[in-house]
């Protein structure tokens, strides 16, 4: 590892590391992501090192464990370079046949290609897999390319360039002001105007001053930052060091939670090798900047995703938030101007600096400029992390690029913004996607969590989840939040029991405005917005629970039947043995039958139902 | 040297209020009443009760937005409605939640009744600490206690001594006892399940509730 | 009790209170829960009141003052997960084990947590044991690990 003392130091390590991985005539890229964890990807990449080494490969091909590349569905993603060819879904096994076909002999290996979902075609290279290819992957682009452990493999790809031509070439105010002119907004949901929130921070008296990086990232079903941090965790440093510099900044710190390991480690390994190279500590570069990040971790806390709570958390106090009448710029960590910003956010700094505000700002609509990560999630044939430029429709997302509906049912909705958003009703899927219009229609885009819902999703569950989701993360200290949604959760504990009557629908929403106006935070003024747009477009489901004692998607268990289809049971009687409550009767060969008293309504029997003969009504 | 001061609009009065100050103390200063639970002169306001709620606007117009009088800092230029309609309905749904929780006492059946609050809609409990943190504020910022503390989050969160023991930094001042307003019992006593008082707001009963004898139940905690 | 591994776990992170949280759950990793006589060493070291510390652990759902179970079990609390059907995997294990999210069987053998969105959400219902991931899970699925891991008499993480 080299010292890079100045600018030149820096070009001449990247082309040195050109030179030297330009030896290899193959390279192999691994996900390396939590999700392809899940799947087996770290045998896949120990078999392929063991392989590699017998086969004499070792001068001849690299590989890398790369970070999250964003289609978990398909995990674990194998890539082989310079051919292009993506596998997916790739196993131990199928190690030794893709060292000898593809890597030895070129051949491709059809049963591991993508299938397009539409043309049931097979798709060899990564560009023409659907999935990719209406994304504009700016961000997550070198994801795939890197291993985040190795700073050679950022550098190589152009890494810290911008570092280099912000503190050779800029000034602070002129680094502040591109920002501003790239129309960059936050990232973690807010929206803020990110140019300005770093004005207000340089222009702010106090020192030291602090610039500090979210990735709490709480929101259930979001975890682009987590793929960010992972996959490519010098990018982010180089978007604080930035920072730093615009801000007059000299301590940093990355907050992680502490459900992300890797994210965690993988972070601290990018910090001590800058620090050992030079990109942190002092005198950055020969400019005179002296700026060194600190990983915090979180403890599980939704609430610690709130700036003032983080900021509170990091102090070694409880999450708690504050009042921002005097906002974290002015007073902030320890009393001092603080610079928060979202793990997305500094990873799009790094570009605006290199490529220039007017290139970022051709992305996107007028109000919201550049690209958005989205997670892509729950009842959608492909699953995973879709980057694409502001503007793009919900229905482009959600059919063209994750392949519409998971089990052939309606779509009927999409939630967006996790707690602080609301659900989004099908026949609005043509609506653009950026941070105003959604807010329109009663939810908001949020940190990018998207929950694809079909028909079988009760909207009245989907509230109590939500509202239960913020009752358990709820900080306590405000008396709106904290008993508000207690009795909000009661009402639609109350609804899905089939206890609600006339007046349920009334006192929730009377109560939600008065939670939503009064809350001290963030996290209570947003938590009545899944409940409303719920209620806003699925009224009538609402009433179904409340005046007919029906759930008509059939998922509230106190007001639904398991039954066995006569016509469909074959008798094999597999249903009966893992019956908890022995309460399937009938004779082998022939159609059970459940005995209601009896039944606990676990569903277990339709998960072994080979003949999908249960029935939920 | 005359202190700094900033001009705002106070339920649509024009004044002058010390720079540093808040809400609170600027229409306490001129009269203007507004409840409040968790708050305490000399202890640093805490927020946590939202009860003292304001409406919040600008000279110029514009979007208004509730905020706790207690912890908002006067600026100027700023318009301020104690008593808008937004404020009481906000007002009586937290008096409501309030002595839905904790009707036995006796500041939650005050400010129900001052709310004008009927009815309650939410099955009742009969918790006696109301998470004030008073009590708290009191050991840590006047009496160097430091036996007090918040413990656990959201709906489970308490008042705590460190793993439950009194530490020997605690010399038994009573201090928290003193300030605590769960220590305080309704006036006619304990309620009967669901029992609103409200007795202060009927004038017939008024001089018979008030074992002082003094004017209803806005007497020591709500000054009139 | 062996308090010197405190000492070191401190030093590592310069005995900064930035570091608490981090410092609290390197000693959970070590201890299996945090001891009141190791928070009392770190309240001295550390500077920070008593009442802070025993405020911060009981904060955070990471942090245990309880021995945790031999097999930890921790359930996905994250929308997609709920979606696709988690309910019906946390009734199961309530259930099974007889015991509430939070808490640890009689016999310390198993601990059942659910936590809010582990971000593997493409997968879920997702339930974690003993740091591995298992995507997919119903509650049968989600049954036979734990009958299998109730049975393995070895000691050691299966």
């Amino acid at each position: 590892m080299r010292r890079i003392r100045t600018v030149f130091d820096l070009e001449k390590w990247k082309r040195e590391i050109i030179a030297k991985q330009g030896q290899y005539e193959t390279e192999i890229s691994v996900c390396g992501g939590t999700g392809c964890h899940a799947y087996g990807c770290k045998k896949v990449k120990n078999e392929l090192v063991k392989a590699i080494r017998k086969n004499g490969y070792r001068s001849k091909v690299r590989l890398k464990f790369t970070g999250c590349r964003g289609f978990c569905e398909r995990g674990p993603i194998v890539t082989i370079q310079p051919q292009g060819i993506f596998y997916q879904r790739v196993q131990e096994k199928d190690v030794p046949a893709i060292l000898s076909e593809t890597v030895a002999q070129g051949r491709v290996l059809e049963y591991l290609l993508y299938e397009d979902a539409v043309t049931k075609r097979k798709v060899t290279s990564e560009k023409d897999v659907s999935f990719y290819q209406k994304q504009q992957r700016v961000v997550l682009e070198n994801n795939g390319l890197i291993e985040p452990t190795k700073i050679e493999d950022y550098i190589r790809i152009g890494g810290y360039q911008a570092l280099a031509k912000a503190l050779g070439e800029m000034t602070p105010d002129q680094i502040i002001d591109e920002v501003k002119a790239a129309g960059l907004r936050g990232r973690g949901g807010a929206g803020f105007p990110t140019g300005i929130k770093w004005e207000g921070c340089r222009k702010a008296p106090g020192f030291p001053k602090y610039v500090i990086c979210n990735c709490d990232e709480g929101d259930p079903g979001a975890y682009m930052d987590r793929s960010l941090l992972e996959g490519n965790p010098n990018l982010i440093l180089e978007g604080m060091i930035v920072g730093a510099y615009a801000m007059g900044a000299k301590q940093g710190f990355i907050y992680v939670r502490h459900e992300y390991p890797l994210a965690c480690r993988n972070a601290e390994t990018a910090i001590s090798q800058a620090r050992k190279v030079g990109l942190l500590g002092q005198n950055i570069m020969g400019s005179g900047l002296d700026f060194d990040v600190e990983i915090a971790q979180g403890g599980g806390a939704f609430v610690c995703g709130e700036s003032t709570a983080l900021i509170a958390s990091i102090e070694g106090k409880v999450g708690e938030p504050r009042s921002k009448q005097t906002h974290t710029v002015i007073q902030g960590l320890w009393g001092k101007p603080t610079n928060l910003n979202n793990v997305e956010t500094w990873a799009n700094i790094p570009m605006i600096i290199q490529q220039g505000s007017q290139w970022f700002s051709s992305m996107g609509t007028e109000k919201s400029k550049g690209t958005k990560i989205f997670s892509l999630v729950g009842q959608v044939k492909n699953t995973g992390l879709v980057e694409v430029p502001m503007g793009i429709t919900l229905k482009e997302i959600i059919f063209d690029i994750g392949g519409g509906p998971q089990n052939g049912k309606r779509i009927k909705a999409v939630q967006t913004g996790g707690p602080s958003g609301g659900c989004i009703p099908a026949p609005l899927f043509d609506l653009p996607v950026d941070f105003d219009s959604l807010t329109q229609v009663g939810s908001m885009m949020g940190s990018g969590g998207m929950i694809v819902m079909e028909e079988g999703t009760c909207m009245v569950d989907v509230a109590k989840y939500f509202v239960h989701f913020l009752q358990e993360e709820s900080c306590g200290k405000c008396l709106p939040c904290r008993e508000g949604l207690k009795r909000m959760g009661e009402i639609l504990e109350g609804i899905t029991d089939g206890q609600g009557n006339g007046e349920s629908l009334f006192l929730l929403e009377e109560l939600a405005q008065v939670v939503a106006d009064t809350s001290l935070c963030g996290l209570g003024k947003t938590a009545p917005n899944p409940v409303l747009s719920a209620l806003r477009y699925f009224r009538p489901e609402f009433e179904a629970h409340i005046e007919q004692k029906k759930c008509p998607a059939a998922v509230c268990t106190p007001l639904i039947k398991y039954a066995i289809s006569q016509g469909g049971c074959t008798g094999c009687g597999a249903c009966q043995k893992v019956c908890p409550t022995q309460a399937i009767a009938g004779e082998r060969k022939q159609p059970h039958r459940i005995l209601a008293e009896l039944c606990g309504k676990c569903g277990s029997c339709r998960d072994i139902c080979k003949a999908n003969a249960v029935l939920v009504q | 040297m005359k202190p700094k001061t900033v001009n705002l609009t106070l339920d649509g009065a024009l004044i002058e209020a010390e720079k540093g100050s808040t809400i609170l103390q600027a229409a306490r200063q001129f009269g203007i009443h507004i409840p409040t639970v968790c708050y305490l002169e000399n202890l640093s306001p805490y927020g946590g009760c939202r009860v003292c709620v304001v409406e919040i606007g600008h000279n110029g117009g514009g979007k208004t937005f509730l905020d706790t009088s207690c912890t908002h800092e006067v600026r100027e230029g700023i318009v301020v409605q104690t008593k808008s309609p937004r404020v009481i309905r906000a007002r009586r749904m937290l008096a409501e939640l309030l002595v839905a929780s904790a009707p036995n006492v006796k500041i939650a059946q005050d400010i129900a009744a001052r709310m004008g609050l009927l009815r309650v809609r939410f099955p009742m409990e009969d918790q006696r600490c109301i998470l004030c943190g008073l009590c708290i504020r009191m050991c840590s910022e006047q009496m160097d206690g430091r036996a007090l503390g918040f413990a656990g989050r959201g709906v489970t969160k308490r008042v705590s001594l460190p793993f439950e023991t009194r530490p020997e930094t605690c010399r038994l001042c009573r201090g928290c006892d003193y300030v605590c307003p769960g220590m305080v019992a309704p006036c006619p006593g304990i309620k009967e399940p669901g029992e609103l008082c409200g007795r202060c707001t009927r004038l017939e009963e008024m001089p018979n509730c008030c074992p002082t004898g003094t004017f209803g139940c806005f007497c020591e905690r709500n000054p009139l | 009790m062996d308090y010197k591994p405190v000492e070191g776990i401190i030093g590592r992170y310069q005995g900064k209170r930035t570091a608490l949280i981090s410092i609290l759950h390197d000693i959970q990793d070590h201890y299996h829960y945090l001891p009141e006589g190791v928070l009392k060493k770190v309240s001295a070291r550390l500077e920070m009141g008593l009442s802070n510390i025993y405020g911060v652990v009981t904060f955070y759902k990471s942090f245990s003052l309880v021995p945790k179970g031999k097999h930890s079990i921790t359930l996905c609390l994250g929308t997609a997960c709920h979606v696709q059907g988690r309910g019906k995997i946390l009734r199961e294990m309530t259930k099974l084990l007889n015991i509430e999210p939070g808490e640890t069987t009689r016999d310390k053998k198993f601990s059942l947590q659910v936590v809010n969105c582990l971000g593997v959400c493409a997968i879920g219902p997702v339930m974690l044991v003993d740091g591995r991931y298992y995507g997919e899970m119903n509650s049968l699925k989600a049954k036979r690990i734990i009958q299998k891991l109730g049975t393995n008499k070895g000691g050691g993480k299966a």
